[in-house]
């Protein structure tokens, strides 16, 4: 009972923060006639009760002396996360107890259920608070993310004997870690960046400058790294430096491809990055609820606790939600604009064709007589077709490579749930893939004025542009004489 | 004698460079065995492999230099022929036999993944050439295009399709032998991948920027060799006892000195100069740029008169970058022999491979020019192309794909939007500098 009480008392302090921090946000919608600088007082307003409610948590956690189940999260992320251990959890007392479904009657496991359910719901409201907020917070929220995880499998095959003979290998790391963000994120926000600081003109140059020599910046931190690795290599040690290295760049790669294009698609409009979690999501609480019910028969070896009841389940309700989801969100101009450079105020575009409503007539006994469609929904049948049918292959590689080097979790950032590679694992395969379709099908791919127009706009500096101008302002001219 | 038995029949047009560089390699461990002593041993033996070698060399250069004259296409073939086998050598390394018998089709899985990703690589750099080619018939031209457009989405399947047939097959106790296997079969790929996709990248912008990096690496291990065999003394760095100071600073000037003459030797002749829009196999004619021609400077007065008999001397500006690549080739891709060798010593092997009889393998010849490849694609890009390569490339793209009045429409409304933001800029500078 104690440890019931405290949980209670966590959610109740941490309820009310939440609450006081919408309070600041709504008032803030109405009353602010530049929406774009309410935004960061309102982040740092909630920033700062999340952390001071945090702090009192876990001050008041300490006195009791209960740090297990405290159930107040550390990561945006622990709602979906735990959204999904559940779905893992459970099915394993039901494998135990030889296939009894009902959940086993017991307080404890009814009181965890409570207490994840009401955790979810918090990070939920934090996720949506951070979509609300716009691009650029998003963008924070997956660069933070990315670093926990990276953090978690740095140390993840790390050995401490062999560690403390090599000081500053673990610098090294970090090193690549930066060298990897800078090119990433260079060739993806160049151009958002340069469109953003167009206002003054020494700043203006400094970062066309940049730009222009990324590349060769990129590669000369890497081979820094390089060299630094090869000269601290030391007798009988390296087998392990050298596996280390290895280690350090599958890392690299795993975690910087997906998020390079969840950024990529974040700045084409929020719905492409919104859709694609919300349908791994979705996935995994479905499969979860339809293995509790109808699980029967295991699905691969990998996971026993997986089953095929479930994963057809999920499929069909994925799909399903994916087709509803996207309606609703393609609904919202926020969601549905690009963003053209990093400033964080309100957005305002035409949609583009794919968000505007087609009419189709319906059965003449249902009592609509036709149903609005946007045509971005056939497009979410095949996102929510590769969310249930691929993407859980990244949770079953996660789980092999597990079993593989015999460890339990990834990391321990989120209490109860393992690291955030655990909860990250079926969203990478998903964000790879989202951003792959749209640029293959979403994007219009014939070459017109319009894209033509858009491409010069957002790839040239502005002497480019005017260079560009004058140089087909005399090819136009030799044509037209040249065809008298 | 059955090591030296086979090397005067080369196998690759590269031996030549190769066996230059073992021959470094060699012999300076010969001399740390000496302790010290710098002459050749007075052995029949040690002069007949040098002559055997040095023939082979030279009937390998002859080959090389035969893949040259017969053009672009012919080097990427070389190249992409040099790649399987240093792919299949690296492949087959960390590899356990007793482990594979128990999974069949697993060696498949690995040339999967290179199929996928040379689809992948070299479908986007030779895109652009491919459709340059295929403009003559129209059916081949709309396939080309539709694989073309779609290139990112058939590579991405494949290789989801490789990843989920990898997690089909994983097998109990293999777990991590297998998981080792993935992961390395990733890291070869990168590594091959990486330096050949900048190689022909390189290629297509004109032979020289191949031939001028590969030809550095060879000049500078060749110096490195002789200069250690005659001066050589204090040892470089712990993981390549052979190597020595005296060896690393005497080749890297002569490096540089050999840079910048070579550079104006290749510069002359339009076959190496020119790039390559299509896939074709002509000759090349060209405007060659403003990098190859020769600007002319006087020479000062006591030179021209006592030293040399020429009153000025014709530089191509293309030497300067000659000068920064040779910094690299002798200062910095010496490193990847270091990390090649290290790696050899981390997992007990003595050469990557056996392809080459006396030699090991491909990977141990390649491991300098895998670095010097990638530097020379991003300082091409960087320093080399002229700046306003990304506007001539959008005008070819509105001249290709645009009719005549989509093009003038695109004029005017350019014109419109460059007005308005000449105004936004500029104007409020305008206003300050007059109040």
């Amino acid at each position: 009972m104690n440890r019931w009480n405290n949980q209670i008392h966590n959610n109740i302090l941490s309820l009310p923060s939440f609450f006081f921090s919408f309070s600041i946000l709504i008032p803030n919608n109405f009353w602010v006639c530049n929406q774009g600088t309410s935004k960061p007082f309102t982040f740092i307003t909630t920033g700062s009760v999340y952390i001071v409610s945090k702090v009192v948590i876990r001050l008041y956690n300490n006195k009791g002396n209960m740090p297990k189940d405290n159930s107040a999260p550390s990561t945006p992320t622990s709602a979906r996360a735990r959204h999904r251990r559940r779905s893992n959890e459970f099915p394993a007392d039901e494998s135990k107890t030889n296939g009894h479904l009902l959940l086993v009657n017991d307080h404890n496991k009814y009181r965890s259920m409570w207490i994840r359910a009401c955790s979810s719901l918090w990070m939920l409201g934090f996720f949506l608070l951070v979509i609300y907020l716009g691009h650029l917070y998003v963008l924070a929220m997956v660069v933070i993310i990315q670093i926990f995880m990276a953090r978690e499998l740095f140390n993840l095959l790390r050995k401490s004997h062999e560690d403390k003979h090599l000081p500053g290998f673990r610098l090294l790391n970090w090193h690549f870690y930066f060298t990897a963000m800078l090119f990433v994120y260079g060739r993806i926000l160049s151009h958002r960046l340069v469109n953003t600081v167009t206002s003054d003109k020494i700043f203006y140059r400094l970062v066309s400058r940049l730009i222009k020599y990324q590349m060769v910046i990129c590669y000369f931190s890497y081979i820094a790294g390089f060299m630094w690795f090869i000269l601290t290599l030391k007798k009988k040690m390296y087998k392990y430096q050298f596996g280390q290295f290895a280690w350090t760049h599958m890392i690299l790669i795993v975690v910087f491809t997906q998020s390079a294009f969840t950024v990529a698609n974040i700045f084409e409009g929020i719905f492409w990055f919104l859709l694609p979690a919300s349908l791994i999501a979705v996935n995994d609480v479905a499969a979860y609820f339809f293995g509790f019910f109808f699980g029967k028969t295991p699905l691969i070896k990998i996971s026993p606790k997986k089953t095929w009841e479930g994963f057809i389940g999920a499929s069909v309700a994925t799909t399903i939600s994916a087709f509803v989801l996207a309606n609703i969100y393609g609904s919202f101009q926020w969601l549905t604009c690009p963003r053209k450079d990093l400033s964080t105020g309100w957005l305002h575009c035409d949609p583009g064709p794919l968000f505007k409503p087609e009419y189709y007539p319906l059965l003449p006994w249902l009592p609509w007589t036709e149903i609005a469609i946007l045509p971005v929904q056939w497009h979410a049948l095949w996102l929510g077709l590769f969310a249930s049918i691929i993407a859980p292959f990244g949770g079953f590689f996660a789980s092999g490579f597990k079993r593989a080097f015999k460890i339990k979790d990834f990391g321990d950032s989120i209490p109860g749930h393992g690291g955030l590679t655990d909860r990250m694992d079926c969203q990478m395969v998903m964000a790879v893939f989202a951003y792959i379709y749209h640029q293959s099908f979403v994007v219009p791919q014939d070459y017109t004025v319009e894209t033509i127009m858009s491409e010069i706009l957002s790839s040239l500096t502005l002497e480019e542009q005017q260079i560009l101008y004058m140089k087909l302002g005399q090819i136009l001219q030799e044509r037209m004489f040249g065809w008298d």
